[in-house]
């Protein structure tokens, strides 16, 4: 098993590479994935059970990205897992690529489902969760979510369902960057207290430094012990780890410039 | 596997779908089946009684039903969702088009209540363009059962089909037309009388209607094939490209006339052989309330109102 120092190397590779996909793709969204580069990487770098060499072990935790904006992350994780080989990153949205510019659960192996419609990967991990329940597994289900995301009502929907069928093996991450495309979360749609809501909804509500792969990790651990299901507020930056990236609504969907990319390549050193 | 009903008998087309999963669920112990607070009316409730830990109540949400039924799927489940289809087909689209087509997913959605006859309701209750919706999607199969016992045919025919299949119920009892022994095959429609001077086509419980009008143009020297088009996607080229050119086809069915098997069948011929077609229809309007016999008189689907259309329109040629 890994250690934090070694995992936090990983991390910064993971937005080296990150940046210089969505360069090479010339499109795609760096913010928010770079804001969750820690949580991502405590996942598959220490928390999940996961085999890339058969993707398809039954016992296997299960991660959906329900914030699909983030697959040159997800790519990126998955390539560094050892589920595909790293020439295909240089493909990322690119004609007949298996890395689609959000992700495809025919094309790329390591990926549950088809994201990309926000709203919907939290429902789906109910369905697994529940089926893993009348199964007597113990794999768990992991979903990561943008704040923004938080707007969609079919979301809402998806906390009832946890709630009241007691999915304690469901576990949902909230990267909570506090920015959306069109502005900051509180601007565009304001919900207040994100703890409260979930905490009315009667699920158990964590928060954590959403780049603390310590605070990460002992977090995850106590949501596992839970009764009810389990939301990690992670609080984030997006943009995180480049300077000019960092905390701004317009890094959400553009691709950096050469300069720029080499700007944050030296950042990330 | 025999069908439950007897040729003749009146019978609500949900209960064969009801009878059908209770038959899976003994044979299979991946089936589950999801309601969203209506499982009275669209008799999922016999699924829950007899095997209740593989019933899941959704509630009234529609698009969260659609995703948990997804999750099921790739867990090696086969779900089957069932509430109305206005409700599943239009407000879930997203959910269906995105992650259960999208990903090919392995899930059941069967819309009831399709067409008219939800009735006194009104239009807000009426599926009148499911059929476009889901016959829209790759990946999708859409079928429309005429009576009961093609409906528990159908429902035993999706559940080994690997990939999304939605299925449009109705609510009214209908006459059984469809016999024991019938056994429904993907992609092929079944005539269900024969006759020279044209060929009738529709699809679902409006059959029964188009079966009477038969009889009264039967009774003016008129005799008419009548095909049953219970699969919309895929359908039946071989038997489309078999009726002669020459013979007037009317395309009968209780759906908007955009997307509905009349246009499905007018793209379909317009590419190979084209010919003039009469499309009866909803046309392009919304529903409203009334008794289903009422509807059906005012949106000219009776037997007699049909069979004068038609009669005009032969003697018109």
């Amino acid at each position: 098993m890994k250690n934090f120092i070694e995992l936090e190397n990983i991390a910064k590779q993971i937005r080296r590479k990150t940046l210089e996909i969505i360069f090479n793709a010339g499109s795609g969204h760096p913010g928010g994935s770079l804001s969750s580069v820690d949580i991502g990487t405590s996942l598959f770098f220490y928390l999940m059970n996961h085999d890339p060499n058969n993707p398809n072990w039954k016992d296997r935790d299960r991660f959906i990205l329900s914030k699909g904006h983030a697959a040159p992350l997800l790519y990126v994780i998955l390539q560094m897992s050892g589920y595909f080989p790293e020439n295909w990153l240089s493909t990322f949205r690119k004609i007949n690529s298996p890395l689609q510019g959000h992700p495809n659960s025919l094309k790329c192996p390591g990926i549950e489902v088809s994201t990309g419609s926000l709203g919907q990967g939290l429902s789906i991990a109910c369905g697994m969760a529940l089926s893993l329940k009348k199964d007597n597994m113990k794999s768990i289900v992991y979903t990561l979510h943008g704040d923004g995301e938080l707007n969609e009502g079919q979301i809402w929907e998806a906390v009832m369902f946890a709630a009241h069928y007691k999915l304690n093996n469901l576990i949902a991450f909230i990267d909570k960057n506090d920015l959306q495309i069109d502005g900051s979360t509180d601007e565009v749609m304001s919900m207040k207290s994100i703890e409260e809501k979930f905490s009315a909804f009667n699920w158990n509500v964590l928060t954590c430094d959403g780049h603390s792969i310590t605070d990460i990790v002992n977090k995850t651990i106590e949501a596992k012990k839970s009764i009810k299901p389990s939301v990690i507020i992670a609080k984030t930056i997006k943009g995180k780890g480049v300077s000019f990236m960092e905390n701004v609504a317009g890094w959400h969907g553009k691709s950096p410039s050469k300069i720029e990319l080499q700007l944050a390549l030296e950042e990330l050193e | 596997m025999i069908n439950p009903f007897n040729i003749g008998d009146v019978v609500p087309i949900r209960d064969g779908f009801g009878k059908a999963l209770i038959e899976l669920g003994h044979k299979n112990e991946k089936i589950f089946v999801l309601d969203a607070d209506l499982s009275k009316s669209t008799r999922s409730n016999w699924f829950a009684e007899k095997f209740p830990n593989r019933f899941i109540e959704c509630g009234i949400a529609e698009q969260n039903m659609i995703d948990v039924a997804a999750g099921l799927s790739l867990m090696g489940k086969i779900p089957f969702t069932t509430t109305y289809g206005v409700f599943v087909a239009g407000r879930a689209f997203d959910q269906i088009r995105n992650t259960i087509c999208f990903s090919n997913l392995n899930v059941k959605i069967i819309g009831s209540h399709g067409g008219l006859s939800v009735g006194a309701d009104g239009g807000s209750h009426q599926a009148i363009e499911d059929i476009a919706l889901m016959n829209l999607l790759p990946n999708m199969k859409v079928f429309s059962p005429v009576d009961a016992n093609e409906a528990f045919q159908i429902i035993i025919k999706a559940s080994d089909i690997v990939g999304p299949v939605f299925v449009r119920l109705a609510r009214e009892a209908t006459e059984i037309l469809i016999r024991k022994d019938f056994e429904f095959q993907v992609g092929r429609w079944e005539k269900l009388s024969e006759g020279n001077d044209a060929y009738l086509l529709f699809h679902g419980t409006i059959g029964a209607e188009v079966m009477k009008a038969t009889k009264i143009l039967l009774e003016k020297k008129i005799e008419v094939t009548v095909i049953n088009c219970s699969s919309i996607k895929p359908f039946d080229k071989k038997m489309l490209n078999e009726i002669p050119s020459s013979k007037p086809i009317f395309i009968i069915e209780e759906h908007l006339e955009a997307g509905g098997l009349g246009s499905i069948i007018s793209t379909y011929y317009s590419q190979n052989s084209p010919r003039k077609l009469e499309l009866i229809n909803i046309g392009d309007r919304f529903g409203e309330s009334g008794s289903p016999t009422e509807l059906y008189q005012k949106f000219g689907f009776t037997s007699e109102i049909l069979a004068e259309r038609i009669r005009a329109s032969l003697t018109d040629n």
